[in-house]
């Protein structure tokens, strides 16, 4: 494979795929690789999912200027891109005098930053919106700016947009060093090629240091922070929280926060656990004990009986203790994403905006006259009215057949997210593209159903579809001398 | 679309097919069957081992072949239509059903009465919260049993499976039959919550080994599995430090319990019992919503399907007798109370009318116990008792309470297991 760019994005995380759909709106030919076999599959899938508003950062820094910017633009571009973000608020709780007046500094903060509407509650005007807080919280810091959202979801409306525009996402394609002229990048090496390419993009998440590296800046490290959390059934909302609960953060986290996702879960989490490891996402007993007891703070009563699944993600956490945004100081064409942890999903439309307009000032690419808003429209049965339903069920009648029971997911929208613009390869594409296994059973009734859609529509055997990662096979073949097809 | 019915049955395995069987014997002229499959049966047709029907058809059968003799009771009879690959989006209080299927889309129908005969699904993973990573290769038990069962592929070939539920048991000899290497079954509880005979003819058969008071620490292996960490529990099921020990393997099964389905009758607002997670319901199973009955596992999970289907005649009676208005009033509600050593007993009260009625009371004990004595009582007066050799949560007891005694009830009827017998 020999192929040639403009740009070349190295990681498919939300950053590169906000970056990858704004280099769209230039005339620019931009590839993204991506080591996984399907895009979102680092940071970006295991996270808070939280658009904050952007008032913990310091004044001045780019995590408090891209926060604030990126909460805007998906203000802005919610309906147009169909994101899945629900602007709920968010509050952050205060238990003691000390933290009342820590939030009054995040509340003087978030104002020089230019958060709009912040405001201070009372802990019973609190509690009147969230009746299962502790009694014990005095006061809150409200943020109307804030929201949750589906974050695999944004990165893959990000991805369908560059590539119905014209960008090409290279999945399963892992970089493994590059060729160099002077100080400059000419050609990007990977497992499945070459790329030819006149500029670098590194949004490589936890792995950026090792791609700076390669490229030739060892400026900055990235090291791995361990968070864990433990998701709710539905169910149980009405015994949790309506909103975005952040307790008073610490200087290393914001906290271990009780949150509702944009389905009707329920979460809490994460904590913060320093690590070698760039691999290890592993829960630990210890660490599950330390968030749920660190969340019956907040929520006295959690109902514990109705966890359906828990997870860990890794921050990638800079050795600067900001984002590191734009050229690097020693290999002339290469741009720097690194370091985007959090609020970096909030802050990557911000963060893709900023490097596109290095990159149209340093080539003078023009605007791309047939750039195109928007994604391909999804349907989501299970939202619709009846009248939708039928309606829809008559032109396809895979939107009659329910493959997911937990999440009300048929048959036509998986077949559609395997057919979309950078579709679904995996069953966990699938899932994050559709919600089929996301839900109480956690994919015990559809992932075998799913895996056969998934071998059906992309023409390969059953054995040969994977849950997530490259090895991550889901059945096998039965063993010819061992009694045969049942 | 707004068609009518006597009764709509949710769910085609044994319970709605054996409902269906005795409404029609009973009277009722327009009975719909909706089933979520691409055929009825229900989770029998993959239960491809024997051990069925020993009480219901007094003949050993294997899953399928007891759903077969389900389903010739009643596939010729007019009155009754069977709808596959169709799903019940939605049940309302007035008994209208909302349904999908792709042939005929959405159709929202009207019933005299409703039977509801969901089943159950597995517990998974998150609800037992095993620490470790989350790689392929981690499937419930009765996901894979289709998987090899019906579909014809292996969910992988050395095997460690959580849990020995009948399940896990069945799956254990049926992965080895398959040439696969089953490594171990792990139980938390000191006891295994399997049938005796499974524990005999899918372990020991194979020299699998059992470890008691043992569950999973840890799960190894980023993209597929590659082992776990097994450790030993103490009586609070609590894992003691400096046991713990690695077993490889690439696949593990998970039988580590089942939950009757009830989200379609929480959406209607039925009243739902905390520790069956069942409907609430009489001795015709009658849910809290006149007209609404409920039967099988999605009542309360059973053991043998045998109970399945007897359970399921009865709602399917009194469905058929209340469509055609030949119910009497009940005159008296007597609760039905687990005491000592009861954790669980269906019906969950009985609504009598003047005459009585034979009462069987499904009921599971709290702990395994040995020469005990069941002791039902009302009104400070024992009505009935019952020695039983052995008890054990994992066997269903049922027990017949005469409708002479039934008659004179005014009380509440506690239900209570007694020391020695």
């Amino acid at each position: 494979m020999e192929r040639e760019a403009d740009v070349v994005v190295i990681g498919g995380g939300i950053a590169g795929a906000a970056i990858l759909s704004e280099l769209t709106k230039y005339q620019l030919k931009s590839i993204l690789v991506e080591k996984e076999p399907d895009i979102a599959s680092g940071t970006t899938k295991a996270n808070s999912a939280i658009l904050h508003a952007g008032f913990d950062a310091h004044e001045g820094t780019m995590k408090a200027k891209m926060n604030v910017e990126g909460n805007r633009i998906y203000h802005e571009r919610k309906e147009e891109l169909d994101l899945d973000i629900e602007w709920t608020g968010s509050f952050v709780a205060a238990t003691n005098d000390e933290e009342m007046d820590t939030i009054r500094e995040l509340l003087e903060r978030g104002n020089k930053n230019g958060v709009p509407g912040l405001a201070i509650w009372s802990g019973d005007k609190l509690r009147a919106q969230e009746p299962n807080l502790s009694q014990d919280i005095k006061g809150a810091l409200w943020a109307p700016s804030a929201g949750v959202c589906w974050p695999f979801g944004l990165a893959i409306a990000f991805a369908e947009n560059a590539v119905m525009n014209g960008a090409e996402i290279l999945r399963e394609c892992k970089v493994e060093g590059f060729e160099k002229k002077g100080n400059a990048i000419t050609a990007v090496k990977t497992d499945k090629g070459t790329i030819q390419t006149k500029y670098v993009v590194n949004a490589a998440g936890i792995h950026a240091d090792e791609i700076s590296a390669l490229a030739g800046d060892t400026s900055f490290t990235i090291h791995p922070r361990k968070g864990e959390y433990v998701l709710f059934d539905k169910a149980a909302r009405k015994d949790m929280v309506n909103g975005v609960i952040f307790p008073t953060p610490s200087k290393t986290s914001k906290g271990i926060l009780v949150c509702t996702t944009t389905h009707g879960n329920t979460f809490v989490g994460p904590n913060a656990q320093d690590q070698d490891d760039k691999e290890d996402t592993s829960v630990t007993v210890q660490g599950m004990n330390e968030i749920l007891q660190s969340a019956k703070k907040l929520l006295p009563n959690l109902p514990m009986g109705a966890a359906i699944t828990e997870f860990a993600g890794l921050r990638a956490v800079s050795s600067t203790g900001d984002f590191i945004l734009g050229k690097s100081e020693t290999v002339s064409n290469l741009l720097q994403a690194a370091g985007i942890q959090s609020p970096g999903l909030t802050s990557s439309p911000a963060i893709a905006a900023y490097l596109a307009g290095i990159l149209v000032q340093e080539t003078g690419a023009k605007k791309n006259e047939h750039y195109q808003k928007g994604r391909p429209v999804r349907h989501t049965f299970h939202t619709l009215s009846n009248e939708k339903r039928k309606q829809l069920v008559k032109e396809n009648n895979r939107y009659g057949r329910i493959i997911c029971r937990c999440e009300t997911v048929t048959e036509a929208e998986i077949v559609d997210a395997i057919h979309r613009p950078c579709g679904a390869r995996t069953v966990d594409g699938v899932k994050r593209r559709t919600r089929a296994g996301m839900g109480r059973c956690q994919g015990g009734f559809c992932g075998p159903r799913v895996t056969q859609i998934l071998a059906r529509e992309l023409d390969i055997p059953v054995t040969e579809v994977r849950k997530e990662m490259r090895e991550s096979y889901m059945f096998y073949n039965k063993d010819k001398t061992s009694g045969g097809k049942a | 679309m707004g068609e009518n019915y006597d009764i709509i049955i949710v769910g085609g395995g044994p319970a709605g097919l054996s409902a269906a069987y005795s409404a029609e014997k009973n009277g009722a002229e327009k009975i719909l069957i909706l089933e979520r499959d691409r055929e009825a049966g229900g989770i029998l047709q993959q239960c491809i081992h024997n051990g069925f029907g020993l009480h219901h058809f007094k003949q050993e059968l294997t899953g399928p072949g007891y759903a077969h003799r389900c389903y010739e009771s009643i596939k010729n009879k007019k009155s009754i239509e069977i709808l596959v690959d169709t799903m019940v989006l939605e049940i309302r209080p007035d008994k209208t059903v909302l349904a999908v299927n792709p042939e005929k889309g959405l159709m929202e129908l009207k019933a005299g009465t409703i039977i509801l005969t969901m089943g159950c699904r597995e517990r998974t993973r998150g609800a037992i919260r095993i620490p470790g990573y989350r790689p392929a290769g981690i499937y419930t038990a009765g996901a894979a049993q289709r998987m090899v069962n019906m579909e014809g592929y292996l969910p992988g070939k050395k095997i460690v499976i959580l849990g020995s539920g009948d399940i896990g048991l069945i799956m254990a000899r049926r992965m080895s039959l398959e040439g696969c290497k089953v490594q171990a079954v792990l139980e938390i509880c000191p006891f295994s919550n399997g049938l005796t005979r499974n524990i005999v003819q899918c372990l020991q058969d194979y020299d699998i080994p059992l470890y008691l008071s043992h569950t999973i620490t840890r799960i190894q292996g980023k993209d597929r599995i590659s082992g776990i960490t097994a450790a030993k529990v103490d009586e609070h099921m609590q894992v003691i430090a400096g046991s713990e020990f690695d077993i490889d393997c690439d696949t593990l099964l998970l039988s580590v319990g089942l939950i009757p389905e009830n989200e379609l009758s929480r959406g209607a607002g039925i009243a739902i019992h905390p520790l069956t997670n069942g409907p609430i319901v009489d001795q015709h199973r009658e849910t809290n919503l006149p007209g609404i009955f409920a039967a099988g596992n999605v009542v309360h999970v059973h053991d043998l399907v045998d109970f399945v289907s007897e359970e399921a005649e009865i709602a399917g009676k009194y469905a058929a007798l209340e469509v055609r208005k030949q119910t009497k009033e009940p005159l008296k509600d007597i609760e039905v109370v687990p005491a000592n050593g009861i954790r669980t007993c269906v019906p969950q009260h009985l609504r009598l009318g003047a005459e009585g009625e034979t009462v069987r009371l499904f009921m599971r004990v709290r702990q395994p116990m040995r020469k005990v004595k069941l002791e039902i009582r009302s009104g400070g007066k024992i009505l009935l008792t019952k020695p039983l050799p052995v008890a054990k949560p994992s066997e269903m007891i049922a027990v017949d309470l005469p409708a002479e005694k039934v008659a004179g009830l005014a009380e509440k009827l506690e239900v209570g297991i007694k020391e020695g017998a």
